[in-house]
């Protein structure tokens, strides 16, 4: 048996596998987001008729998913790997497997599934038809084809592939722990890491900080200023600009449910605030483009 | 005569559509053969996650030819009539036929091939299929007549014999080829009929029928079971959702850390059974084990140990997360997690549910104190409410809300609360739904009942009520579990000390639902609740038991019979329905009443006051067997008696007599109310 990819590899392979089919392959955003759909490259380009297809690794924050580096796959920070085509292909399930296939899963050995997920995103305003893709029993990714992105019908539809890296490495190299991945190839005491000796601290303090640190005055603030420059971009025709508050607004607002300050009711007025700036940005995007909705 | 095959492949249908997708498909099917006036001899339909499949046996080849004959115009009509008559039939003079006089057009329409009629029916099928959710996919999906389905259409097979039908849909063009198994045979097959079609599949590792897979699966998973000397819990919803997910089901059996199993069983179950789809198994003692039986897709070259190694991980690592939330949990007392629902808002115009936990406890303390629940302590009443709610701000039920109840008992119990409360605190959601379990301890019963009576009666308040097809509140379903709490109980009280009059006829009205299953008629819980004045169900119901039981007899259907008549007089005549009733027997009418009269009054005077007795003393069958003794007499009364008599004296004199009639009849029910039974 061939030794196992690294998780800096396997990413390595799935941007030659993409790159060789034409996608363009993007570097993450840099700004803190809750999920790869949330980049640009996937929120605002599945809107309007150009064809767009692009591959890209999205670090994603999801600060009430901390567990202090304790729970096993657990994470308040790891990595999506994010395809989009549009139109979709029409064999888009075939070459899904086949980038499974690029990271070293057997398929005779390992047993895949479509099972049932349709997806939806009350902040961005967008849902799709799909599936979370199982193997042996684990969800590795969210095959989605939009429907519909910020309140708009998607003209044409695009197909979305959200991998999980940290959950589809540890199937292939084998793993019970996120911790014990083998980030890179070099063996131990030449270089060799491990995901935790990257990342183990990191939750640490970011799971402390997320739940019991992070100043919520400053954080409403945040995102009081956010929708605030979200409006002032939209009233100056810049769609761009204000999608990113939007996304700086959604982070906010996720701290501040870890933070355990928003309650139930205010909680649905929130999201629906993001959505409200999301659906702006699309809207005054499409307009910008001279895209009928 | 030929078979039909249709095989409509696509992207993973979901589980949960299959079987009404198989439904539709028959139905949609019929639907356009009836159009050709044609008929199938019999239809078969299957589905797997990635076809469709419809079978329809003996189908002729050709569809009946038709004439058609239009009558026209005598042929010795003006021409104005005779060019009308060409004009609309299209027809010259020369092809219409003369009979008698008369000129007829004959349309002879020839008999369709039915290949023909299948390629026109196929594109209607799939254009006009009912799925839940559909959707557009690829480069058509711009276009506004873009073919929506469940998933993206990738084939279509359509054979009638051995001929493919043609059809082209949304770039997909029919054919004869499929495709096998995704992973153990993942190149085209060509099919050659409808004959062959499951015997191919099948050597292609795909099992066409879903009845012959779950089959299968309930089968393997249950001798899995055994042969690890454990007993499968069956589960059907699990076994046709297996079916829906693979082509080619294997199930394995998987073992688990029994360090798991100090987690709640039930959390075990749900976690397995919802996120993985796992069956569970028990020991042969009962108890929980640390086995799961997953189902594949397909035969592995290993035999399934990656496979089962995959999902035992997958599991363990879902279990571990809710040990963590049942040990955090069980660390913070739930009075101490009560204290955090004053954050949550049940409602924003009745407040959170801290408050609505304080109304329910006053109310449950108070059901106990009236002695409305007997045999309950007030104070573990009051202490299981405040405690009830505690766990919806728990960890585990953040995570699994169906679990709310459950939990909160597990930790009420394991922090040394009574063991009535912690049985409260689990159980006081129920009655769920018809069918479900009616609690009957005591202090569970204060608890659920104070918690419906609330929130029907805070809604109410509000003007939240529910309308039409909308109850958000989810308040019908809440009386008719109170209702069914206050009957299974037998708790005696006069509703109305408990909530306004409108919630009265709400409860009436979810009365009459709850009763119909139990095939109580629901206008003689209206005959007994036009009395008026009667809120208490326990009794309500005795009486309406009764009456159903009376109204079955002779008697009852001849008393009803009587008594409609009487009502009609009453009604014809004008009579006031206020009308003074002849008391005090017979002397006190001016005249010598006819012996049938005589009897008559005779009866109401030994009627009355026993049914009326009765009552008092809920005797309702006595009530009814007073009242039957009127049946004879009022019979005899109107066959020998003239009502409506010349001497303005007898006349109303009998017509308060027959007021007397209603008067008795009332005492026990409104009988106007009564729908008149079909015989």
């Amino acid at each position: 048996m061939t030794q196992p990819l690294s998780f800096q590899k396997m990413i390595l392979a799935l941007h030659d596998y993409w790159s060789e089919r034409g996608c363009a392959i993007l570097q993450p955003y840099d700004m803190e987001m809750g999920a790869g759909t949330f980049h640009p490259a996937t929120t605002l380009r599945a809107l309007g008729p150009d064809a767009w297809n692009a591959a890209y690794v999205q670090p994603c924050r999801r600060p009430t998913d901390g567990r202090y580096g304790e729970n096993p796959n657990r994470l308040q920070h790891y990595y999506q790997y994010q395809v989009i085509l549009k139109p979709s292909p029409p064999d888009l399930q075939e070459l899904y497997l086949g980038s499974l296939a690029a990271i070293g899963v057997d398929m005779g050995l390992h047993d895949i599934r479509f099972v049932e997920d349709d997806w939806e995103s009350p902040t961005l305003g967008a849902w799709g038809l799909g599936w979370e893709v199982w193997c042996d029993g684990m969800e590795v990714t969210q095959f989605t084809y939009f429907q519909q992105m910020g309140g708009f019908d998607c003209k044409p539809v695009a197909g979305e592939l959200t991998y999980g890296l940290e959950r589809l490495a540890m199937y292939i190299q084998n793993k019970d722990n996120v911790y014990d991945l083998a980030f890179n190839d070099a063996p131990k005491g030449q270089g060799g890491v491990t995901y935790g000796d990257v990342f183990l601290e990191n939750e640490r303090q970011m799971s402390t900080w997320n739940f019991e640190v992070a100043n919520t005055d400053a954080l409403f603030d945040l995102f009081r200023k956010a929708v605030a420059e979200c409006e002032n971009c939209l009233s100056a025709g810049l769609p761009i600009p204000a999608y990113e508050q939007a996304i700086k607004a959604s982070h906010s607002f996720n701290l501040l449910q870890a933070r355990g300050v928003i309650s139930v009711a205010e909680r649905q007025a929130y999201i629906g605030r993001v959505r409200d700036l999301a659906k702006g940005a699309c809207a005054a995007h499409m307009t910008k483009n001279g895209w009928a909705a | 005569m030929s078979d039909f095959l249709l095989e409509l492949r696509s992207e993973e249908i979901p589980a949960r559509m299959q079987d009404k997708a198989r439904d539709d498909l028959a139905r949609l099917f019929a639907a356009e053969l009836a159009k050709a006036g044609l008929t199938a001899g019999a239809v078969d339909t299957y589905a797997t996650p990635r076809r469709l499949v419809l079978i329809a046996r003996d189908l002729p080849l050709a569809t009946e030819a038709v004439s058609e004959e239009v009558k026209g115009p005598k042929s010795s009509a003006p021409p104005q009539a005779l060019d009308g008559f060409l004009r609309k039939t299209g027809l010259t003079r020369e092809q219409l036929v003369e009979r008698d006089g008369v000129l007829f057009a004959i349309t002879e329409r020839p008999g369709r091939a039915t290949a023909d009629v299948l390629a026109e029916a196929i594109p209607a099928i799939i254009r006009g299929f009912p799925w839940p959710k559909s959707m557009r996919w690829g480069a058509d999906s711009v276009r506004e007549d873009a073919v929506r389905w469940v998933r993206p259409l990738q084939g279509i097979v359509a054979l009638f014999g051995e001929a493919i039908v043609p059809v082209e849909i949304g770039g997909v063009t029919s054919g004869a080829t499929t495709l096998g198994h995704r992973f153990l045979h993942p190149g085209a097959i060509t099919i050659g009929s409808a004959v062959d079609y499951a015997e191919k599949l099948r050597a292609c590792h795909v099992i066409v029928d879903q009845q012959e897979r779950r089959d299968l699966i309930r089968a393997r998973a249950t001798a899995l079971a055994a042969e690890a000397g454990l007993v499968l819990v069956q589960d059907e919803g699990l076994v046709a959702e297996n079916a829906g997910l693979t082509e080619w089901p294997v199930p394995l059996l998987g073992r688990f850390d029994a360090e798991f199993l100090s987690v709640p069983p039930e959390v075990i179950q749900l976690t397995a059974r919802v996120n993985q789809k796992y069956f569970v198994c028990r020991t042969p003692e009962g108890a929980l084990a640390n086995a799961f039986v997953c189902t594949a897709n397909i035969e592995a070259s290993d035999g399934g140990a990656r496979i089962v190694e995959g999902n035992r991980k997958v599991l363990a690592a879902r279990l571990s997360d809710a040990r963590f939330f049942y040990d955090t949990d069980l660390k913070v007392p739930l009075a101490e997690q009560a204290a955090k629902l004053d954050k949550i808002v049940f409602h924003e115009k009745l407040g959170t549910v801290a408050d609505k936990v304080d109304r329910v406890a006053k109310l449950a303390r108070w059901l106990v104190e009236e002695g409305i629940v007997k045999d309950a302590d007030p104070d573990i009443a009051e202490r299981a409410a405040r405690l009830a709610k505690a766990d919806l701000v728990t960890g585990m039920v953040g995570e699994f809300p169906e679990l709310q109840g459950l939990m909160g008992g597990y930790y009420a119990a394991a922090q040394g609360e009574d063991p009535r409360v912690a049985a409260a605190v689990r159980d006081h959601y129920k009655p769920v739904g018809q069918g479900d379990d009616v609690p009957t301890d005591p202090v569970t019963v204060a608890v659920s009942l104070a918690d419906k009576l609330d929130s029907i009666a805070q809604f109410f308040a509000v003007d939240l009520k529910p309308s039409g097809s909308k109850d958000p509140f989810a308040l019908r379903r809440s009386a008719l579990a109170a209702i069914a709490l206050i009957l299974e109980n037998r708790l005696r009280f006069p509703l109305e000390t408990a909530v306004k009059s409108d919630v009265l006829e709400f409860f009436a009205d979810r009365l009459k639902v709850q009763q119909r299953e139990a095939g109580v008629r629901h206008d003689l819980i209206d005959a007994v609740f036009a009395l008026g004045g009667e809120d208490d169900l326990v009794r309500l119901l005795a009486r309406v038991h009764a009456l159903q039981a009376f109204v079955g007899t002779e008697d009852g259907v001849n008393l009803l019979a009587g008594y409609k008549r009487a009502a009609n007089i009453l009604k014809k005549e004008g009579a006031p329905t206020d009308i003074a009733p002849v008391h005090a027997g017979a002397t006190g009418l001016g005249y010598d009443p006819e012996p049938a009269e005589a009897a008559l009054i005779a009866a109401l005077d030994a009627a009355e006051p026993a049914a009326a007795r009765a009552v008092a003393a809920e005797d309702f069958e006595g009530a009814m067997a007073a009242l039957a003794t009127l049946r004879i007499p009022i019979d005899a009364f109107f066959d020998a008696v003239t009502v409506n008599d010349a001497d303005p004296a007898k006349r109303t004199a009998r017509l308060a007599l027959l007021g007397r009639i209603r008067q008795a009849v009332h005492g026990v029910a409104d009988f106007s109310r009564i729908v008149e039974p079909s015989r």
